[in-house]
């Protein structure tokens, strides 16, 4: 029943992740991506770790593509280029770039022991909240405080970046 | 759920074919926003490889500490993805009111 | 593992049944309510009080001419009435509408009137499936291809996004309180009552939480004052400009779900849910269940008609006062209730 599940979330994320990066029109490119973002969290629910799932889908699909869907709204970003057009050398080594990438990302996971049926003492709790909230307050905390600083640097950097000039 | 009968080696290998499908994309697409968006479905590739490992070392004895740190990770990922999300839209919005397009081929200025 | 999914399917059925039934339900007590208040009778001709209002309006609504523009784009125009009605009907699994005491079905634990029982997540998955309802406003407004239907989405976009923040922290004090993010654990905190007197219902000594998630939840559901995005007699009709028939009743369909929806988390969040607690010791059996639900339906139905009753009430604000209400007052407030819950516990008040 697992794998079932595990082979359709992955053919959907690859399918739509093709269609993410293939279609002219940017706005399908974000939806497909939301999609893809939807069968990854999907997974994670899967291995156990649903408070990761539920942010996922919370920050990624329900914050930052909004975030690209407004800004595309907004610059009326329409695409008339097909993929690869125009940069034919370029579109050819990328490809075999990619390929290579993607092959030896593969050989290097293929040579790694899997460890199927594997056995969780006590894995039944590490995937909910209560540890969760207790390591980033406890063993991580500053990491915690430090990203709580990245953000606001960020809000403000972007604040300041976007605004119209005034002469 | 005490079994998880899928081998890690499966989300890795998803992981490397999301990535390689990221790569692709950053590499073959001029709309700026397009190239974003692969970026962060490599991002999103990466997160998947930390929960594979955290997921095989949840399984080990004594390991539950290290799988926490797995998936605290990906948090943190998933943080900094969304600051550079922002910071980078607005990027954009502010080369769309100077050049009038965010076709990244005609973004030369500063060559040579 | 056949039974379990057939306990799942029945609770599953009669979930969409009640929230589907009370859609038409809430068309007449919008219509009539809103007459009684404006001194005026409403519709009371198709029916005892008019109360086959709804029907005709249903007939009326699927024999319209369902008209798609030309230049729009297709798929996006009809994908986001979709979006709209499945996003708002997928939040209900993880709310629990009843009291269950060890019942079975078909010799399987029913274990809980809530469709998902082993969510442990619930509320955070409540607020990611409530994520996603804002692409249904911002592709009806995009693809419409119509300057008022645009305003109308993007406005619906920056206000969702904004109202987002505040209604979610507003939500940690009660989770503090109740030391679990499952639904059916905070409502079951909420049970008793302090000096026999008063129950111990959130809404209590989180007062400034639930006013915060209350107007969080108006803003989430696009209703006034917070309607900007579909503003009658301003935006011609916001996002929903272009559309027509079937594809209009799904939007219409998927707000009022939406409603029911926030209705529903007001009550089990901050009002107690299920439980009452003068009738708690009454609560066994299937008769027990049945009361707690009984219980339960009359909470959202009050939380039903204060949305209408505000609705009739107040003005319309303006986009900036929007946006500056929710940035500059609801978020701080919401995160004074958190310090107050968080400062409440360590003294041992709560």
């Amino acid at each position: 029943m697992v794998p079932i599940v595990f082979a359709i979330a992955a053919f959907v994320a690859v399918v739509f992740a093709i269609v993410t990066i293939a279609h002219r029109s940017p706005v399908i490119n974000v939806l497909s991506l939301v999609v893809v973002f939807f069968a990854m969290a999907a997974i994670f629910a899967l291995l156990g770790m649903d408070f990761l799932a539920a942010i996922q889908i919370i920050v990624y699909s329900g914050a930052i593509l909004v975030l690209f869907l407004f800004v595309i709204m907004l610059l009326n970003i329409r695409s008339v280029e097909r993929l690869g057009s125009g940069r034919r050398m370029q579109a050819l080594l990328g490809a075999v770039a990619a390929a290579g990438i993607g092959a030896s990302a593969l050989i290097a996971v293929s040579l790694l022991t899997p460890t199927s049926g594997a056995v969780y003492p006590g894995s039944l709790e590490t995937g909910t909240v209560a540890p969760i909230g207790r390591a980033l307050l406890t063993t991580h905390l500053f990491a915690f405080e430090f990203i709580t600083l990245l953000l606001v640097a960020a809000i403000v950097g972007a604040v300041y970046l976007a605004r119209r000039e005034h002469r | 759920m005490t079994d998880i009968p899928i081998p890690h080696t499966w989300v890795l290998a998803l992981s490397a074919a999301l990535f390689a499908i990221g790569v692709l994309g950053v590499l073959l697409r001029r709309n700026g926003i397009a190239i974003f968006l692969s970026l962060e479905l490599m991002l999103n590739s990466a997160n998947l490889a930390f929960v594979a490992f955290a997921m095989t070392l949840a399984a080990q004895p004594g390991g539950a500490e290290a799988a926490l740190s797995g998936q605290l990770f990906v948090f943190f990922v998933i943080g900094v993805a969304a600051a550079e999300a922002a910071v980078g839209l607005a990027l954009f919005i502010a080369l769309h009111r100077l050049k009038g397009t965010i076709d990244v081929d005609r973004v030369n200025i500063l060559r040579w | 593992m056949w039974v379990e999914l057939l306990v799942i399917g029945i609770k599953l059925a009669v979930v969409l049944a009640a929230l589907l039934t009370t859609v038409p339900i809430m068309v007449w007590v919008e219509r009539r309510a809103s007459a009684l208040m404006q001194d005026r009778l409403g519709p009371n001709r198709v029916g005892p009080f008019g109360l086959f209002q709804p029907v005709v309006d249903a007939v009326k609504l699927i024999t319209k001419e369902d008209l798609i523009p030309a230049n729009v784009s297709r798929f996006l125009f009809i994908l986001a009435p979709v979006v709209a009605l499945t996003v708002a009907l997928s939040t209900f699994i993880a709310v629990p509408f009843g009291n269950d005491s060890g019942l079975e079905l078909f010799g399987h634990a029913v274990r809980g009137f809530i469709v998902a029982p082993d969510l442990n997540i619930g509320i955070l998955y409540i607020f990611a499936i409530a994520s996603l309802a804002v692409y249904a406003t911002v592709l009806a407004g995009w693809s419409s291809n119509n300057k008022y239907s645009l305003y109308g989405g993007i406005r619906a976009s920056a206000q969702t996004v904004s109202y987002e923040l505040a209604m979610t922290i507003s939500v940690v004090g009660v989770l503090m309180a109740s030391e679990s993010l499952h639904l059916d654990q905070v409502v079951a905190h909420q049970s008793g009552t302090w000096l026999w007197v008063l129950p111990r219902w959130n809404v209590f000594p989180q007062l400034i939480g639930a006013i915060t998630f209350m107007v969080a939840a108006f803003a989430e559901t696009n209703r006034i004052p917070f309607d900007l995005p579909e503003a009658e007699a301003e935006l011609v009709s916001g996002y929903l400009t272009e559309y027509s028939s079937m594809k209009y009743a799904a939007f219409f369909m998927g707000e009022y779900v939406h409603m029911t929806v926030a209705s529903a988390l007001i009550t089990v969040l901050f009002f107690g849910g299920w439980t009452l607690p003068w009738v708690d010791l009454a609560f066994a059996g299937w008769l027990g269940g049945l009361l707690s639900i009984a219980i339960f339906v009359a909470k959202v139905s009050f939380f039903l008609f204060f949305f209408v009753w505000v609705r009739w009430t107040l003005p319309r604000f303006r986009f900036d006062q929007l946006m500056a209400l929710g940035w500059k007052v609801m978020i701080p407030l919401s995160v004074l209730n958190f310090l107050w819950v968080g400062i409440a516990m360590a003294a041992g008040i709560l």
